[in-house]
């Protein structure tokens, strides 16, 4: 069914009233400085840039550009607060630090959701029901550990590595914020945090929150800027471990920075998950998924399931299924909440997603574009879906970190799990089938760090998360993720 | 001096499915401070309370078991939250009890509320600690994980009357488990001000009863009662609990009893875990 026809049928037709969630909640500053030894340092001593709202472009604040002697007072600051303190405060001590974080995000849910839309573009509705509640409980999970390290599996009274240097992306702001710092500080360390340069304005929020906790100065550090911050921050010799989540480019350049010296790496890293689909998988659940799979936060999702994988025998219906569903997704304003697609993060990524698209087209597949109206203003890209794809497109094997599906087909489950693992990555994969079995098999094959069986795009604070491949290295959550800022 | 305002004494009640009755049985018993100084006359709970006590644990037990680890860490984190706000009575009810500085009490306060932060963040890792998959020989995925017991009955340190009941009360209700406890004899009255904390802590009613009265009278009928799972036995001497032990083996419960160098604070919690196992076949 194509999307002329739908929106032409009275399902097509069905309008909400908008349902707008307040912008004057995020009470945000015009200018913001930098988060070191426990203040914000005056915005008027750095150059600043601007924190753009991606769906109207609009200025939401400034934002300093930290420099070489920045980074420099941000990590001196993290080694004093490790070596006065923290790393001998008590594990109950650090735990009930971790609380209070924890409690004060609740407690300022809706301001960070409020916050987060504005700054990434996402929709109200994920930013209030899955970024700030899952940033919460992270935090939650991570004081439990912090006078339990004894029991995680590494050894009696296991270490912390020192100073830790985070760089985090800006498909989940706040989220990627707290699984850096909340086990990093449960395990003692102490921590330089450089947000993305497109959304600085949650983790500053964030800062105010430490204050408010009353951390001790120095045990977080917030350093906002572009790529130049994040280089000089991973370059630096009082770094004493590196935790990077971003694209598979940059984090290779990371580890061949951090080769010469004694520094602790992981990385997080880019995605091309399959999701693959046997002929007996639940119908209406398996389609949920797999829209949510791609079309999750504009599919700016480094485990999005970019590659669906359908059996011969149901890649008709499927694919006719998929893209009706597709055609009734809401796109539009992120602040509304019924809205289900927001706006494309950055005019850099939007421009991406547009050239891998048009190769898409040009290399012979056949594309589905939904038919929403899309707003004139900010960053837009209508939810796509390709069919026909083969394993050499670029849109097979390029991470296009949007909403854009690749459609390819199978026969046996052998080739399923031969094609899932043609790819340089191996992030996350889904399997949709209602035979246990099955699955089980697939999932054993598939060289992937997380596969959701009969789901997709599920995160929770006790489940180790994290890829294998050029998809990085080190696990985040769980018990797992204690390993990477422990001295062990 | 004394003050010319008479204060307002409180009437200190039993816990039993998240209501504050006096005993079914309308007795009473004085508990006096340390120093002999008459502190309250505190509820004598019953053989009918401490049944009645059972069926509420039980009928709560599956919907605590059913809330997420994360759920059910927060409502323990709210009681750390309640209790941190009512420290200075606490301390007072433990230096009277106890016998100890206001100072001491004002440490030993401390130190349960860290227990109970502790045992919060404890809900959500049991299983990752204590469960886990098991390589088996074959072509099956097979992994291991810890389940309540049931209803855990408690009858709490006599001495610690605070420090004591908190880490016995908590710990089978961390697992998952729902407790009915009998408080330290001629300490109780920490015991009840924890259980008037659980009713605004967000405690499904039933998840934790409290029984304040004599121990002889009561630990028996709970070493007894068939719909008992598991026993801790911290508050009894040694002589009594080889009795007990014989009750409890009536309905194979497990039962918990502390060792003179208890190593590990979390033996508690592994006490009244039971650990169920899948075996899941794997093949195309």
């Amino acid at each position: 069914m194509g999307g002329e026809e739908l929106s032409n049928s009275r399902l097509g037709s069905l309008s909400y009233d908008p349902a707008p969630e307040s912008s004057a909640i995020a009470r945000l500053r015009p200018s913001y400085g930098l988060f070191i030894d426990g203040q914000f340092t005056d915005p008027s001593s750095h150059d600043q840039f601007v924190s753009l709202n991606p769906a109207n472009e609009e200025v939401l604040a400034t934002v300093a550009q930290s420099n070489r002697e920045d980074v420099d007072r941000a990590v001196a600051s993290a080694r004093r607060a490790y070596e006065t303190g923290w790393s001998r405060t008590s594990g109950a001590e650090r735990s009930k630090y971790l609380f209070r974080i924890a409690r004060l995000i609740q407690e300022r849910s809706r301001e960070l959701a409020v916050v987060e839309t504005l700054d990434n573009g996402k929709p109200i509705r994920e930013s209030r029901d899955v970024d700030v509640p899952l940033s919460a409980a992270h935090f939650f999970y991570y004081a439990g550990w912090a006078d339990k390290l004894d029991y995680a599996g590494f050894g009696p009274d296991p270490r912390p590595i020192g100073v830790a240097g985070q760089i985090i992306p800006w498909n989940f702001p706040l989220l990627m914020a707290a699984w850096k710092l909340a086990p990093a500080l449960a395990a003692g360390n102490t921590c330089v945090l450089k947000p993305a340069e497109t959304t600085s304005l949650s983790a500053l929020l964030l800062a105010e929150i430490l204050q408010q906790a009353e951390l001790p100065p120095g045990v977080v550090n917030i350093i906002t800027g572009d790529g130049s911050s994040g280089a000089a921050l991973v370059d630096h010799p009082g770094v004493d471990k590196i935790a990077f989540t971003g694209s598979t480019e940059v984090g290779r350049l990371i580890q061949q920075r951090v080769a010469p010296s004694q520094k602790r790496l992981t990385l997080e890293l880019g995605g091309k998950g399959a999701n693959i689909v046997f002929e007996d998988a639940p119908l209406d659940e398996m389609v949920e998924g797999i829209i949510d799979g791609i079309f999750f936060n504009q599919g700016h999702v480094c485990c999005a399931g970019s590659r669906l994988l359908v059996q011969e025998s149901v890649a008709d219906e499927v694919l006719r299924r998929v893209v009706r569903r597709m055609e009734q997704l809401r796109v539009g304003d992120p602040m509304d909440k019924n809205t289900d697609v927001g706006a494309i993060n950055s005019s850099a990524q939007l421009a991406r997603i547009q050239e891998l698209s048009a190769f898409g087209e040009s290399e012979g597949a056949t594309r589905y574009t939904s038919n929403c109206a899309l707003p004139d203003k900010g960053y837009w890209f209508a939810p796509t879906v390709f069919a026909n794809v083969s394993q050499s497109h670029r849109i097979a094997r390029e991470e296009i970190f949007g909403p854009v599906l690749s459609v390819l087909t199978f026969r046996t489950p052998e080739e399923a799990v031969v094609k899932a693992n043609n790819s340089n990555y191996g992030l996350a994969c889904g399997v949709w089938s209602e035979k246990g079995s099955r699955t089980l098999w697939v999932a054993e094959r598939l060289r992937a760090g997380v596969i959701w069986a009969n789901t997709y795009n599920k995160f929770d604070p006790t489940s180790p998360f994290g890829g294998v491949r050029e998809s990085g290295f080190g696990r985040e959550g769980g018990r797992h993720g204690l390993e990477a800022y422990l001295d062990v | 001096m004394s003050d010319p305002r008479l204060d307002v004494r409180k009437t200190y009640k039993l816990l039993i499915n998240g209501a504050f009755p006096r005993s079914e049985s309308g007795r009473s018993y004085k508990v006096n401070a340390h120093d002999g100084e008459f502190l309250a006359n505190v509820a004598q709970g019953s053989r009918k309370d401490v049944r009645d006590a059972v069926v509420a644990a039980r009928g709560v037990q599956a919907k605590w078991w059913a809330l997420s680890a994360y759920n059910r860490g927060q409502v323990i984190y709210r009681l750390a939250e309640m209790a941190e706000s009512r420290r200075d009575e606490l301390s007072s009810h433990v230096a009277a009890a106890e016998g100890i500085s206001v100072l001491e009490a004002a440490a030993s306060v401390a130190r349960a509320i860290d227990r109970i932060v502790w045992y919060a963040g404890w809900t959500d890792k049991i299983a990752q600690v204590y469960g886990g998959a098991n390589p088996v020989a074959g072509p099956f995925f097979n992994f291991s994980l810890p389940n309540p017991s049931g209803v855990v009955a408690v009858v709490a340190s006599q001495e610690s009357s605070l420090e004591g009941f908190i880490d016995a009360a908590l710990a089978p209700i961390v697992a998952g488990n729902t407790v009915v406890a009998l408080a330290s004899e001629r300490r109780p009255t920490p015991a009840v001000l924890v259980g008037e904390m659980t009713a605004t802590s967000d405690f499904p009613a039933g998840v934790l009863n409290i029984i304040t009265g004599v121990t002889d009278e009561l630990a028996p009928v709970l070493a007894g009662h068939e719909d008992v799972d598991g026993i801790d036995l911290s508050g009894v001497g040694v002589e009594q609990a080889s009795d007990l032990n014989v009750l409890a083996a009536g309905s194979i419960k497990r039962v918990y009893r502390p060792r003179a160098h208890d190593a590990d604070p979390a033996r508690r919690l592994r006490a009244f875990i039971e650990t169920s196992t899948v075996w899941h076949t794997i093949g195309q």
